[in-house]
């Protein structure tokens, strides 16, 4: 029996498995899907918010603050590339500056640090290419970009290097109660029996919950649509700039991305069911006329790709954190919606206290180690240590990715890591190759090809990204006799 | 530091030749690296005939074809490296490449050659709306997986863009049992070759819709449906023109675009247009000693064209390592005037000609019945009838070198109407 079960493996799951590894406890994570980060956490705005926007005294005003103040921490630990750009929200007229100055008393009432007032002309000093309408702009210096889907598969590997387990590839379907915890029935057909089950099942969480307890929640989901443009265009600005908030959400934004690209998005849409992660034509001329706001000058010519994500948003207006009512030992996790990234670190200490606290406070590990094994950028290196390592391991001496110039070395570590890379798009993630300008034309076909010698697999076994993206659909036409 | 004559970047049909010749012209001590497990570059995976028919007067396949060069380099004992990828070439000719089996070296060259070829416009990919799931391939990755490793990429498919590439894949992937069920095609006219609109998609019968593009892709884990859309002249689909087909793959076959990362790093002038180096006469980039040739430069039609283009650079460099070639001015800048899209070369030192300038352009729309005159301060200085002109296909015009000398400033190419000569 393990102590606690983890259901979903997104940025909020991976954190928690990783402060539970720190205890003495058989930590077990479960995902639907064949990879970790594959879902809301792979396709959001992928920003550490300040915190100004929350309503003081609910659970997202406090855990954004919290959260935001641990990333330099948590990123160090982990090797997660995590920048302090700042951000800056912008009031077009007048008739937004009660808005705007609204925003500046919520995020002090939040205590949120360095809030600073700025005039049109001096944002626009510091980002020459923001529009000649902005009349003044809340500047916080502790906003933050990171790579969302980084962060938690570094937590789920620095968590399984501590001693957690993990299934992907694996579905919750049912759950019953059983003496002294719970079964978990899956689709692979094994039952996992647990004390503990932590929901952290994002767009899902609404049908886990109801597994086992009363209906209390409902997740609506809100589709976002995104651009992203080449890294020609990473520093058409260098801080994440806002709009005014609206009832519907933070509005389009404008940022450089943590890898040097530049973000645009998103709008906010509610949706009817999670399945909805297309993007549409007038969703993203939305989000291109917002923007054009912001910005009227950004070149959507470099675009090199679009994407949509769904929001877990909750209806009940806040973060579902704790267990619940009728269903001792049963943690919820749900709900977190913006600013669920920047939250998710202090979300995930504080879940940790209420699951050690409810098993009688297991003792820590002493030899728990919080760093993550760096991940080698082989481009990055000097010639003189590109040559030492080619030396040591000839698979860093072939490049596979010429866009990003990734070698083989690197995609082999990615694979054969902890909570290591089952897929193609898995392996984009960790290492960005076919997320340049070829977008994955031309390493695409080497990709399949070490994946499935490393994993042991036919070609035709390996997938895309999800359990059934099968990429060949089996072998050419073959003479009989050969 | 290991130094050489010339260093060719790539081992492709541009690459092989431009060896080949400069080890004809005088050069010795020549280096071809290629990043492949093998020479011949992309037409290892073109295994189609139809390559050949002007170097060598016969059809051959892509195989056959860089198979004769890849002999010819052997022969002539030009050494080559595979496996090896050049990280960055300088403007003092000094190479940076890594190889799993030589680590990491720097080598300096008399001479590079940049052969690096193309690579497959994604663009016309990104602003499709609907899902992102397995089952949407360049052409090119596709002919990859079909041809050399010998596995479908699907059953049903429908092909965005009519581009070489992605006729030759309808009709490989129907002889391979598929279904190909609609070619769409944003402009109204192909931009592939009119003998593969015939050979790969009339001859089995798929369609080929002009200005219709694809609107919307379904499929949450594999591809389960395309729609198309007529587009109106400003490209924007018209609502109500929509057919829907059921399908597992949707392969983009919207362009190429010369890979010049190296070349930018290099410090080389490239040209907005071709997206390729500004280069001379000899195939020479901004860069003194920096030749190049092939898809780099202007992404061709036919192999057949490569092969001479970079005969010539290889033919060059050569000189300019055995310090034959003059290091002047130019004389000459080339210009596209009404009706063209652009010229290669942009300029032209008449002192190196040897014989000819042959001068290569691609137009800006179909035509038909239109002289292609090179025109000198209103003069003209050479015309040549074309029945049909389309962007798709590449033309050519040679100015013998005694019509170039003393004449310095601007060459015009254009094309005029046939009437006002009548």
């Amino acid at each position: 029996m393990f102590d606690i079960t983890i259901i979903g493996g997104g940025v909020v799951g991976c954190l928690i498995g990783r402060e539970l590894s720190r205890c003495q406890a058989r930590v077990l994570l479960v995902e639907k899907d064949s990879e970790v980060a594959n879902g809301t956490t792979k396709a959001n705005s992928a920003i550490v918010h300040a915190g100004f926007d929350c309503k003081p005294g609910t659970l997202k005003g406090k855990f954004n603050v919290e959260g935001n103040a641990m990333f330099d921490r948590v990123c160090g630990e982990l090797s997660v590339p995590f920048k302090r750009n700042g951000s800056l929200v912008v009031a077009f007229s007048e008739e937004e500056l009660p808005e705007l100055y609204n925003l500046e008393k919520k995020g002090k009432q939040n205590g949120v640090p360095g809030l600073e007032l700025l005039s049109g002309d001096e944002v626009r000093k510091r980002e020459p290419h923001l529009s000649k309408t902005i009349v003044e702009a809340l500047y916080a210096p502790t906003g933050g970009i990171v790579a969302p889907w980084d962060l938690a598969i570094a937590a789920a590997e620095n968590a399984m290097d501590n001693g957690m387990e993990l299934r992907v590839d694996t579905e919750v379907i049912g759950i019953e109660r059983i003496d002294g915890g719970y079964r978990l029935q899956t689709d692979t057909g094994e039952a996992i029996e647990t004390r503990v089950v932590i929901n952290c099942a994002g767009l899902y969480s609404d049908r886990i919950h109801n597994m086992v307890s009363e209906p209390c929640f409902k997740i609506i989901p809100r589709r976002g649509e995104y651009f992203v443009l080449d890294k020609s265009e990473g520093n058409h600005v260098s801080h994440t700039i806002f709009q005014c908030p609206t009832p519907n959400g933070k509005g389009v934004l404008i940022s450089p991305s943590v890898h040097g690209n530049l973000i645009v998005g998103p709008n906010a849409e509610q949706v009817e069911t999670v399945e909805h992660v297309e993007t549409t034509a007038a969703g993203l001329k939305s989000v291109r006329e917002a923007a054009t706001k912001s910005s009227p000058d950004v070149a959507y010519a470099a675009v090199i790709t679009s994407f949509a994500g769904l929001r877990s948003t909750p209806d009940t207006g806040d973060f579902i954190i704790g267990e619940a009512k009728d269903a001792p030992g049963f943690f919820d996790v749900a709900g977190i919606e913006s600013p669920g990234l920047t939250s998710a670190p202090a979300i995930a200490v504080h879940v940790a206290g209420l699951v050690r606290a409810y098993l009688g406070n297991p003792a820590s590990k002493a030899d728990f180690n919080p760093v993550r094994r760096p991940v080698l950028h082989f481009s990055h290196l000097p010639n003189e240590a590109k040559a030492a390592w080619i030396q040591k391991d000839p698979r860093y001496g072939r490049i596979v990715c010429r866009c990003e110039s990734i070698t083989e070395g690197e995609i082999v570590d990615a694979i054969h890591r902890n909570a290591g890379a089952t897929t193609v798009d898995g392996i984009k993630r960790r290492l960005r190759p076919g997320m340049g300008r070829c977008q994955g034309g031309f390493c695409g076909p080497r990709v399949v090809e070490i994946l499935s010698r490393e994993l042991n697999i036919p070609l035709t076994a390996v997938r895309k990204d999800r359990p059934a993206s099968v990429l060949l659909t089996g072998p050419t036409k073959t003479v009989e006799g050969e | 530091m290991n130094t050489y004559e010339i260093i060719v970047v790539g081992g492709g049909p541009a690459g092989l030749a431009a060896a080949i010749e400069a080890h004809k012209s005088g050069a010795r001590n020549i280096l071809v690296l290629e990043r492949d497990r093998e020479l011949g570059g992309i037409l290892m995976q073109c295994i189609h005939n139809g390559f050949g028919l002007h170097i060598f007067k016969e059809e051959l396949t892509g195989p056959e074809y860089a198979e004769r060069f890849i002999r010819e380099l052997e022969s002539l004992g030009i050494e080559y490296r595979l496996d090896t990828m050049v990280l960055e070439v300088r403007d003092d000719r000094t190479v940076d490449i890594i190889s799993a089996k030589h680590g990491f070296e720097t080598l300096q060259a008399k001479a590079v050659v940049l052969a690096m070829g193309c690579r497959e416009r994604t663009r016309g990919a990104i602003n499709i709306p609907g899902t992102r799931p397995a089952g949407v391939y360049s052409a090119g990755a596709a002919q990859r997986f079909v041809n050399m490793e010998g596995f479908m990429v699907g059953k049903r498919v429908v092909v965005l863009g009519s581009g070489d590439i992605g006729l030759i894949m309808a009709r490989r992937m129907t002889l391979e049992g598929a279904k190909v069920l609609a070619v769409a095609e944003i402009l109204p006219y192909s931009g592939g070759l009119t003998r593969n609109i015939v050979q790969c998609l009339d001859d089995y019968d798929i369609p080929l819709y002009l200005s219709h593009t694809v609107t919307n892709i379904e499929g949450r884990d594999r591809v389960e449906g395309v729609t198309i859309a007529k587009v109106d002249e400003n490209r924007q689909p018209i609502p109500g023109t929509e057919i829907h087909y059921e399908c597992d793959t949707l392969l983009l076959s919207v362009g190429l675009i010369p890979e010049n990362e190296l070349s930018k790093s290099a410090g080389i002038q490239l040209d907005r247009v071709t997206g390729g180096p500004i280069v001379n006469e000899s195939m020479e980039t901004s860069v003194p000693g920096i030749f190049a040739c092939g898809n780099v430069v202007q992404v061709h039609d036919l192999v057949d064209w490569v092969t001479e283009e970079s005969r010539k650079a290889g033919h060059n460099a050569a000189r300019y390592a055995l310090g034959k070639l003059s290091e002047l001015a130019a004389d000459l800048a080339t210009k596209a005037g009404q009706g063209i899209r652009y010229v290669v070369p942009h300029t032209i030192r008449v002192a190196n000609l040897e014989k000819e300038v042959d001068l290569m352009m691609r137009v800006t729309d179909p035509f038909k019945n239109k002289y292609l005159v090179v025109r000198h301060d209103g003069a003209i200085v050479k015309k040549a009838k074309k029945a049909h002109l389309t962007p798709g296909e590449m033309e050519s015009i040679k100015i013998p070198v005694e019509k170039l000398k003393g004449l310095t400033g601007e060459l015009t190419v254009c094309l005029e109407e046939v009437a006002h000569e009548a």
